[in-house]
């Protein structure tokens, strides 16, 4: 099935305005996607028609505000295919939900235990593990990645042992937009008893994960890279650890009963969920599953990838660039540098000509570590983007290596 | 010539050219004609780290002036590099410590000195001024 893509490039209000002069080419999608009108007229619904506080209230706008944030929470478990409805947990985001798991292994973990995370993460998926073996004693190690930017299985099969408990692997890089092969990676760490963490910030936006066929632990993600607001994602945990993780932050809505001698938890997920909500955010994370549904999933796939292919030609064209993430299985992210150039001042140029891309580490430090470079240019791809789209970047990037030579 | 004398001519300079391009291009062409810092100060003290690009800065007193020397690792910080350098180097440190960063604006390139772009200007300007400070307080 083929998309549509004016019509799908109208709900997107932003798409149309200009920028230093010139119609705004938006490339910077790993880094937050558009909305749609969709998404933006459910926020908009909310706050004008029935904005309340949510569980507590037996007033009717208080009962439409909670029925909707729950409705979003199922939807959520159906497009994911989570066992139970339970089992999502609302969250500010992706980081919070790692720091929500890392936090509640500090308990768990004893000196010397091992975990591994692997060498193409975000520094949001490394920093809060370093903490936790910081608290713990248990030790960090890494699966290490290679030079076309994939992780070395018989390294990663090697560095597992019964000292192994958790593993941290993200879905898609975000620096270089490598797909993990992540069904193998959750099988060999359950064959040792490791529990596993992937980190689908950059994935949900592309492919839709399953998490009972995954059989994954842990699954955290963000609302605002599928088209949904900012401050808002959610934590997939399954029951059984969310029974054992403690809570994270203590509040309202995550008891049962306060007294000043002893306080018990409330059940899943409110346990989880200390304090008011981003009620709206989370109703809108739903508008936003349903926009991307609609659309499919499949198609959305299949078109990305052609833009992917159209731009990796293209851009390979130009004389001394080079792609970083190089791998067969990969998403619409290039990465790239022209030898001789540094990233900032080809981002610099393209910004001047209107069209959005990232330049720098992209919070992955040890990936440029790793290719020995300061950072990179990223062009990531929506399935609102058009080829006209990427020859504007292709003759920008162009004018830029013109401009710098 | 005094700071302000400085900036009036770059002003001028940048008032020739129509569009950004042009500007840029100079600004390139600033960058380029920089005297290249000696590959011994380019330490980590003297390294201001930006998220984007680095700068390095270093300064020496001469016969009561400051003489600053720079470099970064990307060529339009360093075109901009190039243009405090020389709005800066060889004064006295109180005429540093008074001096305004406004013509920035006026030649149109603002927003790389805004602290979102993190390419270590604004650090620069920061620590030229804390070099001036520390040089003022030892005359």
């Amino acid at each position: 099935m083929s998309l549509n893509i004016q019509k799908i490039r109208n709900d997107f209000p932003i798409l149309s305005r200009k920028v230093n002069g010139h119609p705004l080419v938006y490339l910077d999608n790993a880094a937050t996607s558009q909305k749609p009108q969709q998404v933006i007229d459910c926020i908009v619904d909310y706050y004008s028609n029935y904005n309340a506080n949510i569980h507590r209230g037996v007033h009717t706008l208080s009962q439409e505000a909670t029925d909707a944030y729950e409705a979003a929470r199922k939807k959520i478990q159906t497009h994911f295919n989570a066992k139970q409805s339970y089992e999502i947990i609302f969250t500010a985001g992706t980081t919070h939900g790692i720091n929500l798991v890392a936090n509640g292994f500090s308990g768990i973990l004893k000196k010397d235990d091992e975990i591994l995370v692997s060498a193409m993460e975000h520094h949001s998926n490394i920093v809060p593990w370093q903490m936790l073996c910081e608290r713990s004693g248990a030790i960090l190690k890494v699966i290490p990645m290679n030079e076309e930017g994939i992780l070395v299985f018989s390294e990663y099969e090697k560095l597992l042992s019964e000292k192994t408990k958790l593993v941290f692997v993200n879905h898609i890089s975000n620096a270089l937009g490598t797909i993990n092969p992540i069904a193998e990676i959750i099988d060999k760490a359950h064959k040792v008893g490791a529990a596993v963490l992937i980190d689908g910030a950059q994935a949900c936006s592309h492919i839709k994960p399953d998490f009972q066929k995954l059989d994954v632990d842990f699954y955290v993600t963000s609302a605002h890279k599928m088209c949904g607001p900012t401050g808002v994602g959610i934590l997939y945990m399954k029951e059984d650890w969310g029974n054992l993780l403690p809570p994270y932050q203590g509040g309202g809505e995550m008891i049962a009963e306060v007294t000043f001698e002893k306080t018990t938890y409330a059940t899943l997920p409110h346990k989880f969920e200390a304090g008011t909500p981003n009620i709206c955010g989370g109703i809108a994370f739903g508008a936003a599953i349903d926009y991307l549904n609609a659309i499919g999933f499949e198609a959305i796939e299949a078109y990305e990838n052609e833009l992917l292919k159209y731009a990796t030609e293209k851009l390979l064209e130009i004389e001394g660039l080079k792609i970083y993430g190089t791998g067969p299985d990969k998403t619409s992210v290039v990465s790239f540098n022209i030898e001789g150039i540094h990233p900032y001042d080809i981002g610099t140029i393209v910004d001047k000509l209107g069209i959005a891309v990232r330049t720098g580490h992209h919070c992955a430090q040890p990936i440029m570590d790793f290719y020995k470079i300061p950072g990179t240019v990223r062009a990531s791809f929506a399935f609102y983007n058009t080829l006209e789209e990427v020859d504007a970047l292709v003759n920008a990037v162009k004018k830029a290596k013109m401009m710098l030579s | 010539m005094s700071i302000e004398v400085i900036q009036e001519e770059l002003i001028d300079e940048f008032s020739m050219f129509d569009d950004w391009m042009q500007r840029y291009e100079y600004m390139i062409e600033l960058g380029k004609s920089l005297p290249l810092i000696d590959q011994n100060l380019k330490t980590d003290d003297k390294l201001i780290k930006g998220c984007q690009s680095k700068v390095w800065l270093h300064s020496e007193m001469r016969d009561g002036k400051i003489v600053y020397t720079a470099d970064s690792d990307a060529i339009i910080t360093k075109g901009i590099v190039a243009i405090l350098v020389r709005a800066f180097s060889n004064q006295k440190p109180q005429a540093i410590l008074n001096a305004k960063t406004d013509f920035i604006d006026e030649i149109g390139l603002k927003e790389h000195l805004s602290p979102t772009r993190a390419n270590g200007l604004v650090s620069m300007i920061k620590q030229m001024k804390l070099y001036a400070l520390a040089y003022q307080t030892q005359l």
